[in-house]
């Protein structure tokens, strides 16, 4: 097999050191996207930092009702948290729609806000990749790229989607991911850690070498509001977004008086659209109104060959999940 | 069958062997671990035409763990096999294992690494460097048109005149139907492990044909038959993907030999898309017409299916088309087209499965341009008798199923205006097709033994692919013996015992179970003779007077005897039978008939389409198992669904490589696409075909199920999808278009 050096670390600080940042090393936690990357020789870190013994596996409400993650904390005991359920229904219902029952019981927050695109020329570790062989191209503009590339954020250089549905709640509710590194704590602004590809699509997010993150902190909820995840694909549950929306909205009678919308399955990375919700922030709900606020979110939208339907696709994951928590 | 032991027959008997799938002591072909043993790595060709200009195995050599590492310029000389069906040595993939240095398909071996572990094995294989020079790869159907035309397939029929027919018809319909490659995808990866002692040969092989891999590989290795031992107790299923004999498994064996270790090598998932065979894409082009009665008058079904550069594969998607309908006029051709792909291989229902979805969907075109209910449409035009070969059917209630199924389905209450029918959000669409499959019966020897223990065991080399056929072998047994199902110990999947089918073509029950029944008999026979010997229990008695009875022999005079006293009485250990099945005659047409119908619910709000509830009524002689025989149908179902609306091997045009070859990418039903399905089994014996009335079951299920869903898509959205799959992009309105490069 690939030799690499393992290493337990017991605490972030013991993680941090014992990462480093000069080599290719990884922090292990679930494992569901690092193994099978290595497995594939995609990825292939010299050391292996496996982080499952810290402990980072709390879910704390701050005093400011914020609600702090340990980012050891594992898909499916995040979507099964009480304050989670109640506060947070969209976080629960994205996170129950990724996946299966077997990978979200390893999966971590962590984990999930790291993982890798699932572009197939990004995995079969030959085609031109960019992300994998920086310079090389992208076989998959021009290539087979009907589910997970996106319209939204994309370059010349690199169209994959950013795969995650827990990041996509997220993005709706704010939050604020708390890192320690070799050059101590600090914090990052959630809408700002997940990078666009660019001309650099090697550059996926905002980790300094050898950073580790702690905790993913969600803002306190929209007081009054309901939300709710509403994910699109080909089959019914396994299976990666084709489009997907993560609405929050705290109604004031017929009146929307406040609104978040992130989408996911379109996106390069996870897709706020704050046009949106300004569009519908102060009117009164109709579907003529979610349809006119949806389609400003893909005014910039770039179809590919094959995935043109997701400018459509991703306007009605907005309306139909807008018109659901409007409903009486 | 004996009239007394009817319950055993068609009764629900739980699978015998399924205590030891579940509990893990089923061996299947990589969980057979000899001492010693090496295991085997592909490299495998990242490209899909050209050659090996060099190929570099310094460093590879140099990982941990590493035996040998074999390719083109260091390989064992092997032999071709003559790949006759006839002669029972049939391999799909012609050429030898780095027989040579091209490269005609990506994913094909270019070298093989064996190590002392399986880690240690992969992880050298990514260190071997080969360098290619290219050719420009045929990518796909069409591209194979362009580039090398068509060649001529088999299979094709011709009767009366259907070109001016078609001319002179009161509707015509010209349509063309495209299905993509599909991929078998069985749970089991394709594994073989193999040892050679004293120059014979064992394999334990994920394989649907022991025999004819045994027969194959004896031509292979020039050498008998009687040295080659394959064995498949267990086979996690194959769809057909495991019927022949695949590069890797000869490659295993050979590699065995010239290290003298046993080798194991399993085909990683990604290359169960490349080197393990695929349904082939196919491109249909079907004319019907009718005349003023809306009757069939003229039908024309030209489908030209792809197959690689060193075999010929020709996907036989007009099988059906020749004999479903009554039709005077009628044109059945096949043609193929060389791409860079993979040597194609039947897939459950090769021919029927795509063939059907065009034809189905046609004849639903056809109805509604003659202005007929699609389900009268169908019952006016059924052909009463097989008019391509101009034999009654033995057994056909098409009619019946339809029927059944129609109205327990509701087809009365579909409105046929289109878009008409809603339940809250969503748009409703019922369709229907007919499904067919032949009915096939080859020749089988099988041995049964009725031992002093009072147990019986039974042996055949044909293989149980999760079908339930050491089951129903069971029944068979106990039906001619009396003997419970829980003292009969059944033996398949070991090419040493006596010759038995290939599990595929549904023949699998109608071939074995005469077999096994006469096999039975003899036996019986045996032990009556034992019985009225001289120093018999029953001395002096004649044999026609010992009737079988709770485990043993009666008299007349009511004198129970059972088996394992009278072998005591003898001291015999057993007494044996063996028996020899011919295949089936040729006095009728042998067929399978059913009707499917489907719901589908499409809501265009969030472009969602789901298979909401089907029924199908399927009509395939007598059920020996009503269990098992259910369950193969609703999985066929779940098949065909996955057929309708997700499954394509995506490949990318500029190079022919195959990108969505994994578990995630390549879309199956899940349980949550599962609904509602209601299976009928008419349950009429067909006496005509064998004993049992049997015809067989595994791939009807799959035939025509596509056909309805687009059907009822068509139903539902006013869309008719030619191309499968009916994916959500397809039923859109105004996708747009992908900006110029
Ligand atoms: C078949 C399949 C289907 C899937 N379907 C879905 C789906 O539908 N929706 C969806 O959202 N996801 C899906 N996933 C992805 C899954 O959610 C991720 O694999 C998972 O969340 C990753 O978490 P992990 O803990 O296993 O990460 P790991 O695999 O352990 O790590 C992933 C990456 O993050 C890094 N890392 C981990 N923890 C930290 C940390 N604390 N700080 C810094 N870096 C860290 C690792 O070094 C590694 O690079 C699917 C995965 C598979 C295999
Ligand atoms: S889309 Fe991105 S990940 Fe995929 S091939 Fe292009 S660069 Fe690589």
């Amino acid at each position: 097999m690939r030799h690499f050096e393992y290493a337990r670390a017991d605490s972030a600080q013991q993680a941090v050191a014992a990462h480093g940042s000069d080599r290719e090393i990884s922090f292990l936690a679930g494992g569901t996207t690092l193994l099978d990357l290595v497995k594939l020789d995609v990825m292939q870190p010299d050391k292996i930092v496996d982080i499952n013994g810290v402990a980072l596996d709390e879910i704390e409400r701050l005093d400011d009702g914020r609600l702090r993650i340990g980012a050891m904390v594992t898909n499916t005991a995040l979507a099964r948290d009480k304050r989670v359920v109640d506060d947070y229904a969209v976080l629960s219902q994205a996170l129950l729609a990724g996946a299966s029952t077997q990978l979200r019981n390893k999966a971590t927050t962590g984990g999930n806000v790291m993982q890798r695109v699932r572009c197939p020329y990004f995995r079969d570790g030959v085609s031109d990749c960019n992300k994998r062989e920086p310079g090389s191209g992208c076989a998959a503009i021009g290539g087979v790229n009907r589910t997970v590339h996106a319209v939204l954020g994309t370059s010349d250089a690199c169209i994959a989607t950013h795969p995650s549905d827990m990041c996509v709640a997220m993005a709706a509710i704010g939050a604020t991911v708390e890192v320690q590194g070799p050059e101590g704590a600090r914090e990052i602004d959630f809408a700002d850690f997940h990078l666009l590809p660019g001309k650099t699509p090697a550059r996926e997010h905002a980790l300094e070498p050898g950073e580790l993150i702690t905790h993913v902190v969600l803002d306190a909820p929209l007081e009054g509001s309901r939300s709710a995840y509403l994910k699109l694909r080909d089959r019914q549950s396994y299976q990666f977004a084709l489009a997907s929306s993560a609405v929050i909205v705290r109604m004031d009678g017929d009146t929307i008086a406040d609104a978040r919308v992130a989408m996911g399955g379109v996106g390069t990375k996870p897709w706020r659209a704050p046009e949106v919700e300004a569009a519908l922030k102060g009117r009164a709900a109709s579907e003529q109104l979610f349809a006119d606020a949806a389609k400003l979110a893909f005014e910039n939208a770039i179809a590919y060959a094959h995935n043109g339907y997701k400018i459509p696709l991703g306007q009605q994951a907005i309306v139909r999940n807008l018109s659901d928590l409007t409903a009486a | 069958m004996s009239d007394k032991q009817q319950s055993i027959i068609g009764a629900g008997v739980p699978r015998i062997d399924g205590p030891d799938k579940l509990s893990g002591r089923a061996n299947y072909a990589a969980d057979n671990l000899p001492p010693n043993l090496a295991y085997g790595y592909g490299v495998f060709s990242t490209i899909a035409s050209g050659k090996v200009s060099q190929l570099s195995v310094d460093e590879a050599r140099k990982m941990p763990g590493v035996v040998d590492i074999f390719h083109h310029s260091h390989f064992p000389t092997l032999y071709h096999t003559p790949s006759s069906f006839a002669q029972g040595n049939k391999v799909e993939e012609t050429r030898l294992p780095f027989e040579d240095e091209r490269v005609y398909y990506e994913g094909q071996f270019v070298a093989l690494v064996i190590a002392d572990t399986f880690e240690n094995a992969r992880a050298a294989a990514r260190r071997v460097k080969v360098t290619y020079s290219t050719d420009q790869a045929v990518a796909n159907l069409d591209q194979g048109v362009e580039a090398n035309g068509t060649q001529a397939g088999s299979g094709n029929h011709d009767r009366g005149d259907a070109a001016s027919a078609f001319d002179s018809a009161a509707a015509t319909i010209d349509v063309t139907y495209r299905t993509p490659v599909e991929t078998h995808n069985p749970m089991e990866m394709h594994a073989s492990t193999a040892w050679w002692d004293d120059e014979h040969l064992t394999i334990f092989d994920a394989s649907q044909g022991v025999v004819v891999a045994r027969n194959a590989l004896s031509k292979i290795f020039a050498m008998p038959p009687e040295r080659i031992t394959v064995h498949a107790p267990y086979i996690g299923s194959g769809f057909g993907s495991k019927l022949w004999t695949w590069p890797h498994a000869i490659a295993t064996a050979a590699v065995s030999r010239e290290l003298g270790r046993p080798v194991q090598l399993v085909v990683p998932r990604q290359q169960m898309f490349t080197t393990t065979g695929h349904r082939p894409e196919t491109r249909q082009r079907l004319r019907l017409a009718t005349d003023g009665n809306g009757k069939l008058v003229s039908l024309r079904h030209e489908a030209i299916n792809t197959t690689s550069y060193t075999d010929q594969y020709v996907e036989t998607c007009g099988s059906v088309t020749k004999s479903l309908y009554r039709c005077p006029n009628l044109t059945v051709s096949h043609e193929t087209t060389q791409v860079n792909r993979g040597t194609p291989t039947s897939m459950r229902a090769p021919g029927a499965a795509p063939g059907l979805f065009a034809l189905e969907s046609a004849i639903d075109e056809m109805a509604d341009a003659a202005g007929v209910d699609p389900v009268q449409f169908r019952l006016d035009n059924y052909a009463e008798r097989d008019e391509s070969q101009d034999l009654d059917f033995s057994s056909n209630h098409i009619v019946e199923a339809t029927n059944r199924a129609a109205e327990k389905f509701g087809w009365a209450d579909r409105n046929p205006e289109i878009g008409s029918m809603r339940k809250g959000r969503e748009i409703v669409g019922y369709g229907m097709a007919a499904c067919n499959w032949e009915a096939l019966k080859r020749p089988c020897d099988a041995r049964v033994s009725i031992r002093a223990d009072g147990t019986a065991f039974a042996s055949c080399a044909t293989q149980d692919i999760g079908t339930g056929t050491y089951t129903i072998v069971a029944q068979a047994v106990s039906d001619v013996t009396g003997i419970p199902i829980d003292r009969i110990t059944v033996k398949l999947g070991d090419s040493s015992y006596p010759d038995g089918p290939v599990s595929g073509g549904s023949w699998a029950t109608a071939t074995t179970l005469p077999a096994i029944a006469g096999a039975a008999r003899k036996a019986l026979d045996e032990i009556k003779r034992y019985a009225t010997g001289s120093n018999g229990v029953f001395a002096g008695a004649s044999g026609d007077d010992l009737e079988v009875a709770d485990g043993g022999l009666r008299s007349a005079d009511g004198k129970l005897v059972s088996f394992a006293d009278i072998l005591e009485a003898g001291r015999y250990g057993s007494a044996d039978g063996e028996a020899h099945t011919e295949a089936a005659d040729s006095k009728y047409s042998y067929r399978s008939f059913g009707a499917h119908f489907v719901e589908v619910r499409w809501d265009p709000g969030i472009s969602h389409l789901r298979v909401a509830r089907v029924v199908s009524a399927i009509d395939v002689g007598r059920v020996i198992n009503e269990t098992t025989a259910r369950n193969q149908v609703e999985g066929a179902v779940v098949m065909g669904i996955g057929m309708g609306l997700f499954e394509a091997t995506e490949y990318d045009q500029r190079n022919a490589r195959p990108v969505n070859n994994d578990y995630a990418e390549y879309v199956v039903p899940v349980h949550a696409d599962q609904p509602e399905i209601d299976v009928i089994l008419l349950d009429h014996p067909d006496l005509a075909f064998n004993e049992y009335g049997a015809r067989g079951i595994g791939e009807i299920g799959v035939t025509g199920l596509a056909a309805a869903i687009a059907n009822a898509v068509h139903h539902a959205t006013g869309k008719r999808i030619r191309e499968l799959p009916i994916t959500l992009d397809k039923l859109m309105d105004d996708v747009p278009q992908a900006r110029s490069a």
